[in-house]
């Protein structure tokens, strides 16, 4: 028994009219947790009750304390009838079962109503008294800390990253198990609500455990996310990295409070030896003899191209029962005639399906189908190639690569969720890797064995790991996982980074073996993990290799495709932009398994047209690597629809991208020609222009320096083909970008014309504007401190006459763009401003009906000093680190956590808020105007960034992650759908906000809107809308203040910033 | 391809200030649309008609959801469901409360009731304040007028405390709730050439030196009302024109003192005794609510009028007054000293304020 919960009702206010005839409410509370129930009195006669109440002591279990959520429930007294509720307030306690976040939870909490909305407040304060308990066969894991940031939070050490930690747990979705098909609309709410906070707090706790296992105290990059698959059930899956945290003022490791059951270790994957320097990789050391090879098996070489299926990389360890593969090389000349290929071995895949390939003892759950698509394009892209090992780097590179191997060799799946990672920790980068899976649903039907959906992802996985090992690396980086489902079909999506990683960081991060490895550091830090990290002689794909335009040393791919953030030492020439890639397909409706082949036949073309726009539109901006990639594909009723998302930079150790060249089909039509040579124009005027935009001034090599492009054997596709100097075929086409090579677009038929116009189309944002789905923008490093977070939803009807592919693209394109000219209209008066990390996110809700939902935060930045900050970036990018160095002293490490706040705004930057930025000013005079009255509640930001402009996180708080659902049957009197779902969206921030607030904190960072699932009903009056967010409770302190208060404490008191307000609550 | 919906929503809930005023002043979307359009919007911000129509729709909307807390601003402070620096807040509740002084001159004196609030397109249609607008200034009236209509102390302390409205707009509305509570009539033609601040000046010398509140905040009356103990002792002052041998004293004094000071001094001393009678019988009167309403009409007609048609200039109203009220202590039969003079100093600013063309 080792916790005590004790709640206290203080009082409520702006409660609703209960009672029509008194115009007021008889209101008490109910306090539930587990299965315990306490009261309050009944206030009689209030509007505003003071209820006061005693401390009601809830005596539980941890694990219970882990599960559960306090369910508070205010209700208005009825002495004739049945009470009535008002709303409830439903609060995750697990912030205050760890020793260094919140000790109490108590403020103002919106009371909700799945069908009112709210409706008042209610003051509320929560302790937990937890004693410790040293029983090693416990279920629960209080102590082990969760964050959603994708990096290591800011005032934490990683001493050791462990790894991947993954758990889902399944139920029967409370929504289908009305008898008879009669669901009170509130009940079911409030049912889905609690078993999926439930659900959330297990699946936490389940994966502390495992955390515990591994000897971590933390999970970074958590993501919690859920699956709504109707009849068939709930599921609700996370995955993190597990990572062992130190907070950056101890100096020893933390250890989690409770100690984990040592029995369970079946192996201690990282022994802490004192010693680091046994297991140091120099290239003195012993080890250095055995050399590994690591070169991917010869199936996968490049001669072996015109075989497909050679590529198949099905873990030898892992046979579990998976259908035949089918990879696809898009740039291969194979690719048309593959594709009958394709749909036979579909066809064949859903015959053999039928037999009960799967031995009896599995579970009732049939695997009908699995075809899996591997996206061999984007590592195609992502231009690896040879190269790699240069003479000198060799032997040190297969030693890391050994040992890091034997680090994670013990993995199941060396996956890291992190986005962006404390410098030197990435070696190199291989490319993206993704893989997709196509399945039936069909019902859980033993919600305590999950096993079916276990066994889904486990395979993806597996998947993402060959081909990460194709790519010659070890790890992968800023691993993601998704799902779209559509009646009883679900795709099943993950993709990734290929990696290879530092193996310090995995095993042992103490000062000495970093310090080392900062020396041993073969390569330069601003383009290392650039350089290919696979064998050039067996590159896993086509693409020319250059050396490295920044060190000349090493191999580097002429582009690079990441779904990780930008690296903080990366050199980056002007700045970067949002690119996306929109695509749309239509299929026939069909049922069960010929709707998932069709699915699966499209799927292919569909990641190698998204592919093919991502390149065109990033050679269109003459920039030559995407970060923070992310494709989304969603199904829907009779289509499929594709969106990629990605921030393209110029990397300076990448070479500079050839433009575009237009080809025609018929080169004897005169007027065709003239066409042709219009459109090139348009294009090259386009990538001028762009250039000009983005800053994009690379400095002049000289040819002898960069050496010349090792030749390669041409690859042709039909659609695209890579080209360079060495070809002898350059001399027909007239390279208007000088000798480097070119892209060309084949125009074949009215298709491709359409998409080459549609390339055009994009229109950059307006000037002062920039935008970028990473954390950071590259180019922009003197951000101030405003900071307006907001989420856009749009539903759009597509006339179903006419429903081409064409138009159902030109009208998704339009709507993509009109949401983002709409975002930079109505934050005009921010400018110059960034949209960061602006996340797309599609749905299909119903047969004509598209959902685009976008979150993001625009910054406003000084442009004075960006010019300036952009005359010399190398130089900058120098002395930056340099200056870095300096102001961390105190962190020599440079593991601490912080480079991304510190790099942003360097103290000298943020001092000249004072005076220099009119736009600061304006922010500190506005709020320096005296309120009417003294308002109660406290100013809390939100972000889905990892840090606060000017700023510094002080304490992480908890996490917050939370469910609702809102309902109407008065869809019309609530302002259509638009003001229902604006009201909820707002409902929403509110209660992030509150509970916030309630912690203690003053902003939520890594804030993310992870699903938004609205249904309507026009005819009936009806509609329905699921949310799901989370994000990180933070209290921070202005930067501002930091450097003042030690100086003159007084011109604090003085200093009229919000933080005063913002800070109190 | 239509858009069903189409939203935005901000941690920070933007406000647009030119949007807010288009709909306050009671713009549909399509016409807030075609205004932002002539206003130039497209030309700076570089955009298209249907961004524009899609923003002015977001914003209507969330001053539709404002609008309930607006009710009661002190809600809009306490509130988590929106998050607005205070200024805007400020700004927000300041605009909402703000009124067309053309429409509250209509308004003044009559009581504000559902049968007031079906004539409102009269009054719209008269002052070309769009009838939305004139239901939510009504509106605004009434639910000040409620608010306060019970408190104790200063009304435009209580309405300011209430409404968190800056002080010289709270006095306004001050002004507003005391014509509702009198029912002074102000419609009459011979009273069209008063502003609505001429109103609400003389509203507020009256509140200042004729309530209760005035005198004593805590004192059981609410501030709306004139105390019925007041009026009634007023009756008292006409001793100085019904008692021929005081109205004569009285007389010679001011002329007196008045003698080569003002212009208009013969025409003064002809009438200085209906003049008197005027001055003193129209706070005579003011215990019977028929002829509280005629105050106004009585102070011009009696007074202001006659002044004006011998074209007394308003220094010479002026100078007159001030002796007029300062002359009676020379009187020894004359008791009610301070009466009269806490009876005059609202009489004499009321003329002075009203006294113009």
């Amino acid at each position: 028994m080792p916790g005590k919960l004790k709640v206290k009702i203080v009082a409520g206010r702006h409660l609703p009219v209960m009672d029509r005839a008194s115009d007021l409410t008889d209101a008490f509370v109910e306090v539930k947790f587990g299965n315990t129930t306490f009261k309050t009195d009944v206030y009689p006669k209030s509007l505003n009750p003071q209820w006061n109440s005693e401390w009601f002591k809830f005596e539980v279990d941890d694990e219970e304390l882990q599960d559960e959520p306090l369910q508070i429930t205010v209700l208005d007294h009825d002495t004739y009838s049945a009470n009535d509720a008002i709303g409830k307030v439903y609060i995750d306690i697990d912030p205050l079962l760890y020793s260094e976040a919140a000790t109490v939870i108590s403020g103002w909490f919106p009371i909700y109503d799945t069908i009112h909305g709210i409706r008042g407040e209610i003051n509320v304060v929560v302790k937990v008294d937890l004693f410790n308990d040293l029983n090693r066969f416990r279920q629960s894991s209080c102590g082990v800390k969760f964050f959603c940031t994708t990096s290591i939070p800011k005032c934490y050490r990683a001493v050791i990253i462990h790894g991947f930690v993954e758990e889902l747990v399944v139920n029967e979705d409370p929504e289908y198990q009305w008898i008879d098909r009669i669901r009170t609309p509130r009940a079911s709410n409030e049912a889905r609500q609690r078993l999926i906070s439930l659900m959330s707090g297990e699946l936490q706790r389940k994966i502390g455990l495992k955390v515990l296992e591994m000897r971590g105290n933390a999970v970074v990059g958590y993501l919690q996310c859920f699956d709504l698959e109707g009849e068939s059930g709930l599921v609700v899956r996370a995955i993190g990295t597990a990572c062992t945290l130190d907070k950056l003022s101890n100096t020893s490791a933390f250890l989690p409070a409770c100690n984990s059951p040592s029995k369970e270790m079946k192996e201690i994957p990282f022994n802490e030896d004192p010693n680091p320097n046994t297991h140091s990789s120099g290239p003195s050391t012993p080890l250095k003899n055995q050399t590994y090879s690591f070169s991917p098996s010869k199936s996968y070489s490049r001669q072996s191209s015109s075989s497909d299926t050679d590529l198949s990389l099905t873990p030898k360890t892992a046979p579990s029962p998976q259908g035949p593969r089918i990879f696809l090389f898009p740039s291969s000349p194979t690719l048309s005639c593959d594709s009958p290929h394709l749909k036979k071995s579909c066809l064949l895949l859903s015959g053999s399906s039928l037999n009960p390939l799967h031995s009896s003892h599995v579970s009732p759950v049939v695997l009908r189908k699995s075809v899996s698509f591997t996206e061999e394009l984007l590592l195609a892209a992502s231009g690896m190639g040879s190269g790699s090992a240069g003479k000198e780097g060799g032997p040190f590179k297969t030693l890391l690569r050994q040992q890091t191997q034997s680090a994670l060799e013990q993995r199941e799946f060396p996956f890291f969720t992190l986005t962006t990672f404390p410098p030197g920790f990435l070696v190199h980068v291989g490319g993206v890797v993704s893989a997709r899976s196509v399945k039936l649903l069909d019902r859980i039907h033993n919600p305590d064995e999950p096993e079916t959906r276990d066994a889904w992802w486990a395979e993806i996985r597996q998947e993402i790991k060959s081909h990460a090992k194709a790519l010659g690396c070890h790890a992968v980086v800023g691993y993601s996982e998704s799902t779209s489902i559509c009646e009883e079909v679900c795709i099943l999506s993950a993709s990734g980074t290929a990696a290879v990683l530092n193996p310090r960081f995995l095993q042992d991060g103490t000062m000495e073996g970093c310090l080392e490895q900062r020396i041993e550091e073969a390569s330069p830090p601003g383009c290392g993990f650039c350089h290919i990290p696979y064998d050039e002689l067996n590159m896993p794909f086509p693409a020319h290799l250059t050396y490295c335009y920044n060190c000349r040393k090493q191999k580097v791919p002429d582009v690079l495709f990441t779904t990780i953030d930008l690296p903080v030492e990366a050199i980056v020439i002007g700045k970067g932009c949002l690119i996306q890639a929109r695509l749309c397909r239509l299929k026939k409706k069909a049922q069960a398994e010929a709707n998932a082949t069709s699915i699966s036949n499209l799927l292919p073309f569909m990641e190698y047209e998204v592919h093919t726009q991502l390149m065109n539109k990033l050679k269109l901006r003459g920039m030559n690597a995407l970060f923070g990639l992310r494709i989304q594909i969603t199904v829907g009723e009779n289509m499929l629809m594709g969106l990629a998302s990605a921030t393209g930079v110029y990397l300076a150790a990448l070479p500079t991208p050839g433009g575009i060249q237009i080809a025609g089909k018929t080169p004897n039509d005169g007027t065709y020609e003239q066409h042709i040579s219009h459109m090139q124009k348009k294009i090259n005027d386009t990538i001028a222009k762009n250039k000009e935009l983005y800053e994009i001034n690379p400095p002049e090599l000289p040819e002898e320096i960069i050496g010349s492009p090792i030749p390669e054997p041409r690859q042709r596709s039909r659609l695209l083909r890579s080209q360079s100097e060495s070809s002898d075929e350059v001399t027909e086409l007239d390279l208007s970008h000088g000798k480097k090579d070119a892209f060309v677009l084949e125009i074949d038929d009215t298709d491709a014309m359409e998409d080459v116009h549609s390339l055009l189309t994009d229109v950059p944002p307006p000037s002062g504007f920039y935008s970028c789905n990473t954390e950071i923008m590259p180019g922009i490093n003197n951000w101030t401190p405003e900071i307006q977070m907001f989420t856009a939803v749009r539903v759009s009807r597509l006339s179903n006459i006419n429903l081409t592919n064409q138009t159902l693209n030109k009208n998704f394109n339009d709507l993509c763009e009109n949401l983002l000219k709409s975002l930079y209209f109505k934050l005009r008066s921010m400018v110059p401003c960034c949209l960061c990390h602006v996340n797309f996110t599609v749905a299909l809700p119903e047969d004509e009906l598209v959902q685009i939902a976008v979150t993001a935060v625009a910054i406003t930045f000084d442009k004075n000093q960006a010019l300036q900050a952009n005359k010399a970036p190398t130089e900058k990018s120098q002395q930056r680190a340099s200056t870095d160095n300096e102001d961390q002293l105190q962190f020599p490490l440079e593991l601490c956590s912080d480079p991304l706040a510190s790099q942003p705004f360097p103290p000298a930057k943020a001092a000249s808020l004072d005076k220099a930025s009119p736009l600061a000013e304006g922010y500190l005079r506005h709020r320096s105007v005296p309120s009417c009255t003294n308002s109660t509640v406290s100013v809390v930001k939100m972000t889905p960034l990892s840090f606060l402009p000017g700023a510094k996180i002080t304490k992480y708080l908890g996490i917050i992650n939370m469910f609702f659902i809102r309902e109407t049957t008065s869809l019309r009197e609530e302002g259509g759908v638009s003001g229902f779902l604006h009201a909820f969206i707002a409902e929403v921030f509110a209660m992030v906000r509150a509970h916030v607030a309630a912690l203690g904190g003053n902003a939520v960072v890594s804030y993310i809107m992870k699903q938004c699932v609205f249904m309507e009903n026009p005819n009936k009056n009806q509609a329905q809308c699921l949310i799901n967010v989370s994000g990180d409770a933070v209290i921070f302190v202005r930067e501002s203040e930091l450097e003042m208060l030690p100086v003159q404490p007084s011109t604090v008191v003085s200093q009229p910033t919000s933080s005063g307000g913002d800070v109190t609550t | 391809m239509t858009s069903d919906l189409d939203i935005f929503v901000g941690n920070t809930t933007l406000i647009d200030e030119e949007v807010y005023q288009l709909w306050l002043d009671g713009h549909s979307v399509a016409e807030a649309v075609a205004r932002r359009l002539r206003g130039g919007v497209l030309e700076r911000a570089g955009t298209s008609v249907a961004v524009l129509q899609s923003d002015t729709r977001d914003h209507y909307r969330t001053f539709q959801m404002l609008e309930r807390l607006l009710h009661a601003p002190p809600r809009l402070l306490q509130q988590l469901l929106f998050q607005i620096p205070p200024s805007r807040q400020a700004m927000l509740v300041q605009r909402y409360y703000a009124f067309e002084e053309s429409f509250a001159r209509e308004l003044l004196g009559k009581k504000l009731s559902k049968g007031t609030k079906k004539d409102l397109d009269e009054i719209s249609a008269r002052t070309g304040v769009s009838i939305k607008s004139c239901r939510r200034q009504f509106d605004n009236f009434k639910r000040v007028f409620k608010a306060v209509e019970e408190l104790r102390g200063p009304l435009a302390d209580n309405i300011q405390q209430l409404f968190l409205l800056p002080p010289p707009l709270a006095r306004d509305y001050a002004a507003v709730v005391f014509f509702a509570n009198s029912r002074f009539e102000t419609g009459k033609r011979r009273l069209q050439f008063l502003t609505f601040g001429d109103f609400a000046a003389c509203a507020q010398h009256m509140m200042l030196h004729w309530t209760q509140g005035a005198l004593a905040p805590e004192a059981a009356e609410p501030d709306g009302d004139v105390p019925k103990s007041f009026l009634q002792d007023l009756k008292e002052l006409k001793v100085l024109v019904a008692d021929k041998d005081l109205l004569d004293l009285h007389k010679s004094l001011v002329c007196t003192a008045l003698r080569g000071k003002i212009s208009v001094y013969n025409e003064m001393e002809a009438n200085f005794k209906p003049l008197s009678r005027a001055l003193v019988n129209v706070g005579g009167k003011l215990t019977h609510a028929r002829d509280v309403r005629d105050f106004f009409v009585d102070l011009v007609e009696k007074v202001i009028e006659p002044c004006r048609s011998d074209k007394w200039s308003p220094a010479d109203l002026r100078l007159f007054l001030g002796h007029y009220t300062a002359a009676p202590r020379a009187l020894p039969a004359f008791r009610h000293q301070a009466l009269w003079e806490r009876y005059m100093a609202v009489i004499t600013a009321c003329l002075l304020r009203m006294y113009h063309d």
